[in-house]
């Protein structure tokens, strides 16, 4: 999911870029092109767009996913605001923004800062790359993976409690992901842990494309690395700043994997989420009328977030442009 | 970063000022223990994969290993036919880049060098398909698939993924050749080239770069997706390397060091693609970061 997202800053900025002036063809003759568009909404169709309906529908319903589904209008989505476990996913949802959008943005702009910055400039830049590469490497993998070998570390028996003993610190000894009042702490550590990668790379990616004159300049006037990181580096990278949140927010409103591995939203539903949820209540419970409802509230609201943030954007590059 | 450096040879004395510091030397050991910190999983897992069950109940997850034990490397590798998972893996990852781009640039061909009407409506559908929860499609998908004999089947996977990443690609793709240079297009057409032609012998190959990138990473997108293969995939068969790391989760035979084992041959793959790929993604990043 990571890097690719990084791409997704190009477009942002490329999209206002004026249409050429050679408007001289014909809207008539251009229908042709819609043949190329066919194959591809065809399959959006059936793949992306029935299927929402579908769930939108089923959510109306009650059903056990054999027979025919019974009609109940909104009765899923009044037993939704009663139910303890809804809310308590979503209010996991809000941790896991923290720990998966706030720290690692905040973390990332400082690293990539200190690291383009500093350790690029004042050490070998091949340093700075390195160290780049440590804060990425967990982003390679599939989060099952991470999830599974953090589940191990973190066991009564793994390795972080030995960690502890061997440092003299035994009395601390827990079972991590066990306790649901250290469950969702230790979950949201890791996510970080998952996390920060991705804005590091994508914000030394960014501060590369920053006039190094106006670091240099700024150095002369005697500005010290915070003044030049509040008056340089956050004002320029804003753009793939905002990429960066939005990207993020998506991934922790849908964050499954390595709740799946790590806890499955145990103990006492401390670390569930909604996906989680979700998933659970269309294949162990079979319900799936119900499945479909919260699965609906997550779909609508991360469609709202989505436009709100990409209007926020857009409404800043205006601003931006105005001035 | 190397031109930040070499680009400013008169401000040389400014730099030297900054170079006597001892503070850079405290910043540099504070990242570094990070970067440290960041890696300890990686190593806990190292260190354990190659440890026998009996080494690790005497010694605990921190020892040394006694031996080089490789039985647990060789134990999930066979249990879970880890040649087979990787085929499987490579193939629906494989078919949906490869798909994922060609429906990606019909799209886009359409919507940015056509500019059909309403194609920003259309491009902002598709942007938000790809930010959906896989929640909101996985059950009508799932009882068709089941319906259609699709169930299952790691063509059924490929075909989901082939529209879900293209929704993506179709974004960003519609937005490059939004810029595309209109002389070409009309040199071609000039010359009597149908769309046809325009789109396999003008667009694609200028695009080369671009949707190099965008296969490898529909590729590792692919490759690393849960919750759909977990649903669709159910056999020994078929499934992919996370599923099977995950369907083996708690399983009995899953001691801490097969455990370790076979979450260190699950990430190798991952790895290797990071390093072989590293630069196509990066330039992939500038270039994004220049248009």
């Amino acid at each position: 999911m990571a890097v690719s997202d990084t791409v997704a800053a190009a477009p942002s900025a490329a999209t206002p870029a004026p249409a050429p002036p050679s408007r001289r063809r014909k809207r008539g003759r251009d229908a042709a092109y819609w043949l190329y568009l066919l194959p591809g909404a065809a399959l959006f169709v059936l793949v992306i767009g029935a299927p929402l309906v579908g769930t939108g529908y089923l959510s109306l319903t009650r059903w056990s996913g054999v027979g025919d589904p019974t009609f109940v209008g909104l009765d899923n989505y009044r037993r939704l605001l009663d139910d303890e476990v809804f809310w308590a996913s979503f209010r996991n949802t809000v941790a896991m923004i923290v720990a998966m959008v706030v720290v690692p943005t905040v973390l990332g702009l400082l690293l990539a800062s200190v690291l383009f910055d500093v350790i690029g400039r004042r050490f070998k830049p091949r340093t700075a790359a390195a160290l780049r590469a440590a804060f990425y490497l967990p982003q390679v993998l599939p989060v099952v993976v991470a999830g599974i070998v953090w589940g191990w570390i973190l066991r009564p028996d793994g390795a972080f409690n030995s960690l502890l003993d061997a440092v003299g610190l035994g009395a601390l000894r827990h079972d991590w992901l066990g306790d649901p009042d250290t469950a969702l702490p230790v979950v949201m550590a890791v996510m970080i842990w998952v996390q920060i990668g991705y804005p590091v790379v994508v914000f030394m990616a960014a501060l590369q494309r920053v006039d190094p004159e106006l670091y240099e300049a700024a150095e002369v006037d005697g500005a010290n690395w915070l003044r030049r990181f509040r008056a340089i580096t956050l004002p320029q990278i804003r753009p793939e700043t905002f990429v960066v949140a939005l990207t993020c927010t998506i991934a922790a409103l849908k964050v499954f994997g390595p709740i799946f591995a790590l806890t499955r939203g145990g103990p006492e539903n401390a670390t569930n989420v909604p996906s989680y949820f979700a998933y659970y209540t269309f294949f162990k419970k079979l319900q799936v009328g119900y499945g479909s409802a919260i699965s609906t509230v997550l779909t609508v609201i991360i469609v709202v977030v989505a436009v709100v943030f990409i209007g926020a954007q857009a409404r800043s590059e205006r601003r931006d442009r105005g001035i | 970063m190397a031109i930040t450096i070499t680009g400013a040879p008169p401000r040389r004395p400014v730099r030297d000022r900054h170079h006597r510091g001892v503070s850079r030397w405290v910043v540099l050991a504070g990242v570094t223990i990070g970067a440290l910190v960041m890696l300890v999983p990686f190593a806990f897992m190292l260190l354990n994969a190659f440890k026998s069950p009996g080494d690790y109940s005497s010694g605990g997850p921190l020892s040394w290993p006694t031996e080089f034990y490789t039985r647990g490397l060789r134990t999930y590798w066979s249990t879970v036919n880890f040649p087979l998972k990787l085929w499987n893996s490579a193939l629906i990852a494989g078919s949906v880049a490869v798909l994922g781009v060609v429906v990606s640039l019909l799209n886009a061909y359409a919507l940015g060098i056509g500019r059909v009407r309403g194609r920003l409506w259309i491009v902002g559908v598709f942007l938000l398909a790809n930010m959906l929860p896989q929640e909101a499609l996985i059950y009508p998908l799932y009882y068709v698939a089941k319906e259609i004999g699709l169930y299952n089947t790691r063509l059924s996977v490929i075909i989901i993924f082939t529209v879900i990443q293209s929704a993506f690609g179709t974004y960003l793709l519609a937005s490059v050749l939004g810029t595309f240079p209109r002389s070409l297009l009309e040199a071609a057409a000039l010359d009597g080239a149908g769309k046809w032609t325009v789109l396999w012998r003008v667009v694609f190959p200028n695009l080369r770069p671009t949707l190099a990138v965008l296969l490898i990473f529909f590729f590792i997108w692919t490759w690393n997706e849960f919750l759909i293969p977990l649903v669709m995939l159910i056999d020994n068969q078929t499934q992919t390397i996370p599923v099977a790391l995950a369907s083996l989760q708690g399983d009995r035979l899953m001691d801490a060091p097969t455990t370790n084992a076979g979450a260190l041959l699950s990430l190798v793959p991952a790895i290797l693609f990071f390093l072989i790929f590293q630069r196509t993604l990066a330039r992939g990043i500038t270039a994004g970061a220049e248009k």
